[in-house]
């Protein structure tokens, strides 16, 4: 009895979608523009850095200096003039990202007293930025600064880039540091960043457009309607949460093939896992909406609320920023944030290619919080009703 | 005159009372931009602060331990795990319980004290190509000190850099998100809300009864718009407050200037928001609207959080048209770097560039519903 | 019902009413704006939870068997509510499914509702599409196609032409010479001249019950709009908690 009404109900609901437009746009169009568009401009990747130099010492190991940087392709020298105050000014202007100022006696010292300073200035406006490039930085000035011992004094030990003398001198250690990166060997942000997005993705759709689609009912006074007929709530939660699983599972399909084609992202692990673990997440994301829909009286209200949940959430999953990177707090916290996990398992079996017992703790973790989610989103909505 | 500017006096209080009432909206706007400088002063950081190393050593000796001591003393690191084979490296990166691997070579100490170039292998989770490197060149920093000791002393090279971060010394990230986050609460509150107020208004048929009453047109749109104004400008100071307080964000410029120019880019906001509201039909699509034309691009593409440079040139192209990319470089530029109208100006002309086109547009898609 | 009370946290919206409605009446239940009507509606219906009291609908229980009041009664809203998106066709299976009709029957009972009201042509139209008085006749309609026991309708004629709600009325007239209950609440106090019985409601409880004739003898009016304005603001009224 209950299943045939649910019947009637789901039909009604997907027509409802299939002929709002607004809704059905968000459905097709909408994962397609966050894909590129997001895809695109949520990166923290730095290039490269525009470099002034400010040389004093106009010595070979100064010019030298400037060349491996250079040589890097990371560092972009553009102008150079002993003035320091013109280099600020550049800088203040945003023409240069960073100064290198090479003082007086440089060379001197190095050959001398075996050290030397110099100056790194960097724009910190966006430190993170200023960090990454100060670490590449550090690493050319120590390799070089290797090689310049090797220069001042054979005896000394070979550069950690590994040096290609043949006849090294006997006792003195050498060691050749080789460094290698496993998975998105292109070092594509992008590639990290997509499978993030998917889950920015089929979390819009499932809990905004629940949210929304049931105080939508609200505000059109249907909802009364159907509250005076023998349907029962969860013959209703379920008539409004299937139709809008299966759309965003369609979405989460799109959006992997976009991934593929467009984004080259590798799907080295299994589908199967990924759709699996995007069930269980679902349901979680769908019983938020339906939370939501408890507490806002219009779809305005309704969109505002989750857009700002929705926007805590992801911020603090680990999507932009690396969860190890967050204090103790806020790395407890995303346990029991199901979008930390999904990412997390996303980007696990997609780009490392693991597998169910590699994920195990995520696909755990989201059934939890799913189904805790979901009894206190339907708990409330029986309330609510009364 | 006296008689129109009671009526619109009148007008203000109504759409005071409108917002103070829909409690639920009202707490949102006010704790969002609240939280977000919480999450960006504490949570939110790029820089890695625990590396999670995996030691592989098949033949452990006192070279290997001395390195492996130089990793563990690393208040940077944490050697997870170690193991005499690499079997171990696979399971642990797909997990995601390691960052990095240091794989010796047999017999380490023998074949440094051969001369011999021995070969360290340093194996990384590269998925995220900027920790990926960041966290490599620690660890080629530890190697590299290690190796300049065990080298003939006193006479390595070292190239010393002095590090100078100008204008945010402590690299702090939330130094670098205030600002922005001001653009975005100021959006949040004129373009999104009055898009809204607005649209909600022309649904209901009421705007109809305002055109009809004596009031001016712009005036039921200053009306509308002033009491939002007040509340942005209301928020602002609050999160500046807060950030200051909290944070100790510094604020090296003229607040006087900054206030202004967060008028100025309000308005552009509000202006923005009459205009969604005229070109859409319903209040959902106005939100929509809303959102996606001003809040996402906001949000992403005006260099808030993440830097334009990284952008692909076409995207960064379509940011010159982002009025919050123009005002996040003046605010950055008021707090951070302490400058004044000389160096602004240019920033501060375009957004009033974009105001006037945006007046003129919004103003005339509302005069059809006069006739 | 009997001593049927709810209350709203310290306000007392419906307060101890009792009455009995009898099997194919027309009961018109009537109040001024605020006086609780729609609220003890609410409570029939299933749709609010009493205070306390109890009452019971088609014979049963509303506290206890509330799905058996459900399916023994049918609704219509102040609101219109049936869905706007979707076609009448559509509208009407939907709730004769709803209601456990089978497919024959849904298709049969929905096929004699278009022709009664003549919707042939917009059958498969979006609902949205019609006129109000039409909306107002096929959410009737729709209310009776599992032929309900009890109909409750709130406002069923607002905003509508004099014609249309005079037909109205001889369709209400209909269904209850067939043996249904009718409880309607109105703002019109000349349909309530129609009813069989009526009830006027102020401050949450009954000011006045009886035939449309008893109720005019007992207060001395010729129009029952007198006995209403008599009841609603009587002299020397105390101001009510709500402005």
């Amino acid at each position: 009895m209950k299943l045939r009404a649910l019947r009637f109900l789901l039909r009604k609901e997907f027509l409802q979608i299939v002929r709002d437009r607004t809704i059905l746009g968000m459905l097709l169009i909408m994962p397609v523009i966050q894909l590129l568009v997001l895809a695109n401009a949520v990166t923290f990747e730095v290039k490269s850095a525009r470099m002034y130099v400010v040389d004093r010492d106009h010595g070979d190991m100064s010019r030298g200096v400037v060349t491996r940087l250079a040589a890097s392709g990371r560092f972009v020298p553009t102008e150079s003039s002993p003035s320091m105050s013109e280099a600020d000014k550049e800088m203040l202007d945003r023409r240069v990202d960073m100064i290198l100022v090479i003082p007086e006696g440089f060379e001197r010292g190095i050959v001398r007293d075996h050290r030397a300073p110099l100056q790194l200035v960097f724009n910190a406006e966006d430190g993170a930025a200023a960090g990454v490039m100060q670490s590449y930085a550090n690493a050319i000035l120590t390799s070089y600064a290797g090689e310049l011992g090797a220069e001042v004094n054979p005896m000394l030990a070979r550069s950690v880039s590994g040096g290609t003398d043949p006849a090294p001198m006997r006792g003195h250690p050498v060691i050749e540091l080789r460094r290698r990166g496993w998975y998105n060997s292109e070092l594509d942000y992008r590639q990290y960043m997509v499978p993030g997005i998917l889950v920015v993705l089929v979390t819009m759709i499932g809990t905004l457009l629940t949210a929304m689609n049931i105080v939508r009912e609200k505000e059109a006074g249907t909802l009364d309607q159907l509250n005076v007929t023998p349907i029962n709530r969860s013959t209703f939660i379920a008539a409004k949460l299937i139709p809008l699983w299966t759309f965003a599972m369609i979405d989460l399909a799109i959006g992997l093939v976009v991934a593929r084609f467009v984004f080259h992202v590798p799907m080295l692990g299994s589908l199967v896992l990924i759709f699996f673990a995007a069930t269980i997440y679902l349901v979680g994301a769908l019983g938020i909406g339906l939370w939501i829909s408890t507490v806002a009286e219009t779809q305005q209200q309704a969109m505002f609320v989750t857009f700002s949940l929705l926007m805590v959430y992801l911020l603090m999953s680990g999507l932009f920023t690396p969860i190890r990177g967050m204090p103790a707090w806020a790395q407890w916290s995303t346990e029991v944030n199901p979008i930390a996990h999904f990412v997390a398992l996303m980007r696990a079996v997609l780009l490392k290619g693991a597998r169910m017992r590699d994920v195990a703790s995520h696909l755990v973790a989201l059934a939890v919080i799913s189904s805790v989610v979901l009894s206190v989103a339907v708990r409330q909505y029986h309330k609510r009703s009364e | 005159m006296a008689g129109r500017r009671s009526a619109l006096h009148a007008f203000m209080i109504k759409e005071m009372w409108h917002i103070l009432r829909d409690r639920q909206t009202l707490t949102i706007l006010l704790l969002l931009p609240l939280a977000m400088v919480v999450l960006f002063g504490y949570a939110l950081r790029n820089d890695v602060s625990d590396v999670r190393l995996i030691v592989v050593d098949p033949t452990p000796d006192h070279a290997t331990i001395a390195l492996r001591d130089r990793f563990a003393g690393n208040p940077r690191f944490e050697i997870v795990a170690t193991s005499r084979t690499g079997e171990v490296l696979e399971p642990m990166f797909r997990r995601g319980d390691a960052d990095l691997a240091l794989l010796f070579p047999p017999r380490f100490a023998q074949s440094l004290s051969d001369g011999v170039p021995t070969r360290l292998l340093l194996i990384g989770d590269a998925s995220d190509p900027n920790t990926g490197s960041t966290m490599a060149a620690y660890a080629t920093a530890v190697i590299a000190s290690y190796q300049a000791e065990i080298g003939a002393t006193g006479q390595a090279v070292r190239i010393v850099p002095e590090l100078r971060m100008r204008f945010n010394p402590t690299l702090a990230s939330v130094n670098l998100f205030v600002p922005g986050l001001i653009a975005l609460v100021l959006t949040l509150i004129t373009a999104l809300m009055t898009a809204i107020s607005l649209s909600r208004e022309k649904e209901r048929g009421t705007l109809e009864i305002l055109l009809v009453s004596p009031l001016h047109p712009w005036q039921i749109i200053l009306g509308k718009v002033m009491p939002y104004l007040l509340l942005a400008l209301g928020n602002v100071v609050t999160a500046l407050l807060a950030a200051w307080i909290v944070f100790h964000v510094p604020f090296r410029g003229s607040l006087t200037l900054l206030l202004l120019s967060s008028v100025l880019y309000s308005m552009v906001g509000l202006a923005l928001g009459v205009l969604i509201a005229a070109v859409t039909s319903s209040q959902r699509a106005a939100m929509l609207g809303a959102l996606v034309g001003t809040m996402l691009p906001n949000a992403l593409l005006s260099g808030m959080i993440f830097p334009i440079a990284s952008l692909p040139g076409w995207l960064r192209a379509v940011t010159y048209i982002v009025p919050a990319r123009w005002f996040i470089v003046i605010s950055r530029g008021i707090m951070l770097k302490g400058v004044g109208v000389a160096y602004l100006w240019k920033e501060l002309a375009v957004l009033s560039i974009m105001l006037a086109v945006l007046l003129i547009a919004a103003v005339r898609s509302f005069k059809p519903r006069l006739a | 019902m009997n001593n049927l009370t709810r209350r709203f946290g310290s306000f007392t919206a419906v307060d101890s009413i009792s009455f009995d409605v009898r099997q194919g009446e027309v009961f018109g239940f009537l109040g001024a704006n605020g006086a609780g009507k729609t609220t003890a509606i609410k409570m029939l219906i299933g749709l609010l939870a009493p205070t306390s009291g109890q009452a019971s609908v088609a014979g049963f229980d509303v506290a206890s068997h509330a799905d058996d009041v459900r399916r023994h009664i049918g609704y219509m809203s102040q609101r219109f509510s049936l869905y706007e998106d979707l076609t009448v066709r559509e509208n009407i299976t939907l709730y004769g499914g709803i209601y456990g009709l089978t497919d024959a029957e849904i298709r049969d009972r929905g096929d004699a509702l278009i022709r009664e009201l003549r919707l042939e042509s917009s059958s498969n139209e979006r609902v949205e599409s019609l006129p109000l008085g039409w909306k107002q006749k096929l959410a009737f309609s729709v209310a009776m196609l599992h032929q309900p026991a009890v109909v409750f309708l709130d406002e069923p004629t607002g905003g509508v032409d004099p014609i249309t709600r005079r037909q109205f009325w001889e369709t209400i007239y209909g269904v209850a010479e067939r043996g249904t209950t009718v409880f309607v609440t109105t703002h019109y106090l000349d349909e309530a001249e129609y009813c069989d019985r009526i009830s006027i409601m102020v401050d949450g409880r009954i000011a006045a019950m009886g035939t449309p004739a008893e109720v005019k003898q007992r207060f001395g009016a010729a129009t029952l709009d007198e006995v209403f304005v008599r009841l609603v603001r009587p002299p020397a009224a105390q101001p009510s908690e709500r402005a």
